[in-house]
């Protein structure tokens, strides 16, 4: 498969804000959230599928989203949905996410 | 959050094939949408869509496992697999896995003995409600708790901090139910006695305090379950019956819950009495009198909020009050609480310290299997290096592979711990239901419990633990590149390893079994042959009690007389006699205090001595083979009109009159200020046990002391078995309804020996394990060493060196250890015994023939362990080797 260069690997760590961004306005399982993100880059941001799973795992063990089983598309899929210390984390972490991307802009611009 | 994912991790571990599932599902799923969206999409078939989602998605089996990993079941599964392996290797070495698995069998299996002996007797309270809480009461300053029936009537009523407090005695009593009259063991009761501990009746009804209405006024009986089931053969229609106590009328009122055994162990009473009653049961009217002490203890629950030290001052206070209002008969009066544990803590105190002692003893066996059993490991870790440095090659980690071969460890302890438990369980069981003297209803209530299930997992677990640590050291420096290398790199330095450590200590604990067990068996062997101040041999007695058959007052001694008179007919009876109690046969001695000839002044703190009492019929001392060493003997003459006379033995002389010499025809007073006169001195002798100091003892004539309760002694040379054929028909002739019993004096002794023949079979075993444990440890030691050094000392031999220096060369540091070994041993068990000289009479190791004893099985024990070690050495062929290699 060719590489696309305007495609962007996804930076450690990240993938758990993402996560929990696509899960705040409503409940969804696994495919439609590395669907979503894909969908709200615009492609630009390509989830590796393969590591989405054992993120969303890690990220209910932390009781930071909730699971669920649930029927779509006519068969038993897992929702995942946010939990209130989810919620309290996404907000950290966007912030710090800001921080990050404005500190970084200013380094760009300046140095 | 933690709670969440201990949840999440508890239920994947509970619903493994669910949880799997699920993932498995889960995953399917994103793949199958992935493919549908290709497939309308890209025009692709379908399986080609698939293909693309699969790509996409990258590694399901890993992905898989991380998810896994998240909820830590890995932990599980490695574990089912480590035991899959260890099962697979534990069967490719059968004999290594049975050796060990018996190693721990015994060991484990002799450590739930002693544990369960110790929670049986020591541990696991009386069989009655709320037994942690219940205190018995104890004179402040003896072992015992034995009050008078006034003195425990005053503390029941004015003591504040019991919440009821009652109080029992054991007596023998003669049951008729109509048929043959039996001997039968009755437990004399207060009336608050079922209350207090909060019995309830399996049929009919208890006593309670509105029974007792003064002397014989409750001539009701409570049968133990027990007595129920076997003498009346579950017959409910017993409650209600009247039967004879005594040849007094009694009514059974009900039975006794079952598992209820009084609250004397290890005695089971037959029946239960009131204490008012007690003048029935023993033919003697001690309720008014404040001197005579007879009930042996007084126990309760404590009111709730008071702690035993308000108590004991609340006691004591009453204490006080005994001393200034009755000063002649009670002594200095304090008090303390304890359990009331084993024969009311008089059987407690050395029970504890010998059961103690012998668990401290087999936790060493323990220690010593896990010794053996580490230098097993270490031993096959070595052999396996070649595996292991494979495994770390492949990537393994070290904990990894440390944790298989705990898991090794652990299974060997495990199973070896089932089976030690199993045979332990029989062992017990066996031992529950076993009474070594049918003249006591005794029960040993040892049989198996939660307890010693779980002291013998913990035991096994803990074990396998330590043992399997033994050989971390040695896998932590493996170094794969270096085996793979050269083979195996065994290194044989000079150094002392751990497993030599090991070994020597292992050698020591058998050395000290082997020591102890050599100093009981001597001290044994000591006590059976030692002189007692009189000779058991030829000794028969007959016991009867004549108040059980109706005799009272001058019937009593004239009775006494026509048995010894018609004894003596019996050809071959050169001597008989009657005393009062036996010397020697239940532990048991009645002591009372003396005063000098000057004292008027009877308080308790001007006694000379307290001394043990006998009362003797003429002839004692002939028959019983005491030397009288000046004086007389007693005749019939000295009786209620004739001055009152003494025989004392040597240690009374001495405390009392400061010597032998001294005292003859001296006087001395007892309590009430009746004067004796010394008329004899009788050699002094062994009466209570055979450990027991130099006792002071006086004998009374048996006219001037009466007694009910009596045993016949006939001394004759003819064959037992015929002069107790004789004496029974003489009894039938006499008194057919009188219950007797007749046993030879050293079969009485049995009682008083028991302890030192416990100690020594329990001693003897536990060495003989510890010695067959050090053998095989050796053996495992040097048999190894040999192996692993086949190819030096093939070269050795082939370049000219004698066979002593190929032994010495293969075996010279297994001799080493054992020498030292038992060196350590020898004089820690030295150290030792001298706990032993408690139960053991004479038991002390500074015996040469101990010391040689030890040494020489040690000797011996070397030899046995290296003896095919140094065959297999001296059986090298330098030429087979090298054509081999």
């Amino acid at each position: 498969m060719a590489t696309d260069q305007s495609r962007l690997d996804l930076l450690q760590g990240t993938l758990d804000l993402l996560i929990l961004r696509a899960l705040r306005s409503e409940p969804m399982h696994g495919w439609a959230i590395s669907e979503r993100i894909e969908l709200i880059s615009q492609d630009v941001l390509q989830v590796n599928q393969g590591s989405l799973y054992p993120a969303m795992h890690r990220l209910e063990h932390r009781g930071w989203i909730d699971a669920e089983w649930g029927v779509s598309n006519g068969r038993r899929a897992r929702f995942y949905s946010l939990t209130k210390a989810g919620r309290k984390q996404l907000e950290i972490e966007a912030e710090n996410w800001e921080r990050l991307t404005v500190a970084i802009g200013r380094v760009l611009r300046m140095a | 959050m933690a709670w969440k994912d201990f949840v999440l991790r508890v239920r994947a571990l509970v619903f493994r094939q669910q949880t799997e599932e699920d993932l498995k599902d889960e995953l399917q799923f994103h793949l199958d949408m992935e493919a549908r969206k290709n497939l309308s999409r890209k025009e692709q078939d379908a399986s080609e869509a698939a293909r693309q989602a699969r790509i996409k998605f990258g590694s399901i089996d890993r992905a898989s496992e991380e998810c896994r990993d998240q909820r830590g079941i890995s932990t599980i599964e490695i574990l089912i697999k480590d035991v899959r392996f260890g099962l697979r290797m534990l069967r490719k070495s059968p004999s290594f896995t049975s050796v060990a698995v018996a190693t721990l069998a015994l060991a484990i299996g002799a450590n739930a003995v002693v544990f369960g002996l110790l929670n049986g007797l020591i541990l696991r309270p009386l069989n009655v409600p709320a037994a942690d809480s219940l205190h018995a009461l104890e004179w402040g300053n003896e072992a015992s708790g034995i009050l008078s029936y006034p003195d425990y009537l005053d503390i029941r009523d004015r003591n504040r901090s019991f919440d009821g407090l009652a109080a029992y005695n054991v007596e023998q009593a003669g049951l008729d139910t109509g048929e043959n009259p039996m001997r039968a063991w009755a437990s004399e009761v207060s009336g608050n006695y079922f209350d207090v501990l909060r019995i309830q009746p399996h049929l009919g009804r208890l006593f309670h305090p509105s029974d007792e209405n003064g002397k014989n006024s409750a001539p009701y009986i409570v049968l133990s379950h027990t007595y129920w089931h076997t003498r009346f053969q579950d017959d409910p229609t017993v409650v209600g019956r009247t039967v004879q106590v005594n040849k007094h009328p009694f009514t059974i009122v009900g039975v006794a819950p079952p598992g209820f055994r009084g609250t004397l162990l290890p005695l089971n009473p037959d029946f239960f009495v009131p204490l008012v009653n007690h003048e029935q049961i023993t033919g003697e009217d001690l309720l008014d009198k404040r001197g005579r002490r007879w009930v042996f203890q007084s126990l309760g629950h404590l009111k709730p909020g008071v702690t035993p030290g308000q108590a004991v001052a609340d006691l004591n206070s009453i204490g006080s009050y005994f001393e200034k209002t009755y000063p002649n008969e009670v002594g200095p009066t304090t008090f303390k609480l304890v359990n009331p544990a084993l024969y009311g803590n008089f059987l407690g105190r050395p029970m504890t310290a010998f059961l103690a002692a012998l668990m401290m003893l087999s936790g060493l066996i323990l220690l010593a299997a896990c010794a053996n059993l580490g230098n097993l490991f270490a031993a096959r870790a070595a052999d396996r290096a070649r595996e292991m440095a494979l495994r770390l090659a492949l990537g393994a980690t070290r904990i990894r592979i440390l944790r298989q071969l705990f898991t090794e460890a652990v299974m060997i302890s495990v199973i070896g711990g089932a089976v030690g438990l199993w045979g332990s369980t029989m062992l017990l069981s066996a031992l529950s239901t076993w009474n070594p003297f049918p003249r006591f209803p005794l029960t040993v209530p040892v049989g198996p419990d939660t307890n010693v299930y779980l002291f013998a997992l913990v035991a096994a677990l803990a074990s396998g633990f330590l043992f399997g640590a033994v050989p971390v050291r040695q896998v932590l420096r493996t170094d794969p590149y270096e085996i793979v290398k050269s083979g195996s790199v065994v290194r044989f330095g000079r150094r002392i390893t751990a497993r030599d450590a090991l070994l020597a200590v292992q050698v020591a604990i058998c050395a000290v079994l082997v020591t102890s067990s050599m100093v009981a068996f001597r001290g044994l062997s000591r006590s059976v042959n030692s002189d007692f101040g009189f000779e058991p041999r030829g000794a028969i007695l007959l016991d009867t009690v004549l108040d059980m058959a109706g005799y009272r007052g001058d019937a009593v001694p004239l009775m006494q007389k026509r048995m010894i008179d018609a004894m003596k007919t019996i050809p071959g009876v050169s001597a008989v006699s009657l005393v009062d109690r036996v010397a020697l046969s239940n532990g048991s001695v009645f002591t009372t205090r003396v005063f000098d000839d000057e004292t008027t002044d009877y308080r308790p703190a001007n006694a000379a001595t307290q001394t043990a009492m006998y009362s003797v019929a003429p002839d004692y001392f002939q028959t019983a083979g005491t030397t009288l060493l000046a004086g007389r003997d007693f005749t019939w003459h000295d009786d209620q009109d004739a001055g009152r006379v003494a025989i004392v033995n040597g240690e009374f002389a001495r405390k009392v009159f400061g010597s032998s010499a001294n005292a003859m025809g001296q006087y001395f007073k007892r309590g009430g200020g009746t004067r004796f006169q010394v008329v004899g001195i009788a050699e002094q002798g062994k009466y209570q046990s055979l450990t027991e100091d130099p006792r002071a003892v006086m004998f009374f004539p048996l006219l001037q002391a009466p007694a009910t309760e009596t045993s016949i002694v006939v001394r004759s040379n003819r064959d037992t078995q015929q002069v107790v054929a004789e004496m029974q028909r003489i009894m039938r002739v006499l008194d057919s309804g009188l219950p007797i019993g007749i046993e030879t004096w050293g079969q009485k002794m049995g009682f008083a020996l028991f302890p030192a023949r416990v100690a020594t079979v329990s001693l003897g075993v536990l060495g003989g394990m510890g010695a067959l444990l050090s053998i095989t440890g050796i053996f495992g030691m040097a048999a190894y060493s040999v192996s692993k050094r086949k190819r030096e000392l093939g070269i050795r031999m082939a370049i000219g060196a004698a066979k002593k220096e190929v032994l010495q060369a293969a075996l010279g540091r297994a001799f080493k250890l054992l020498a030292f070994g038992s060196a350590a041993g020898l004089v820690l068990g030295i150290l030792a015994t001298r706990v032993l000289a408690f139960i053991v009479y004479q038991a002390t190791p500074r015996d040469p023939v101990v010391l040689a004893g030890v040494v020489l099985a040690m000797l011996l024990l070397g030899l046995l362990a290296t003896w095919i070690p140094a065959r297999r050495a001296l059986s090298i062929d330098p030429l087979v080797l090298l054509r081999e290699e």
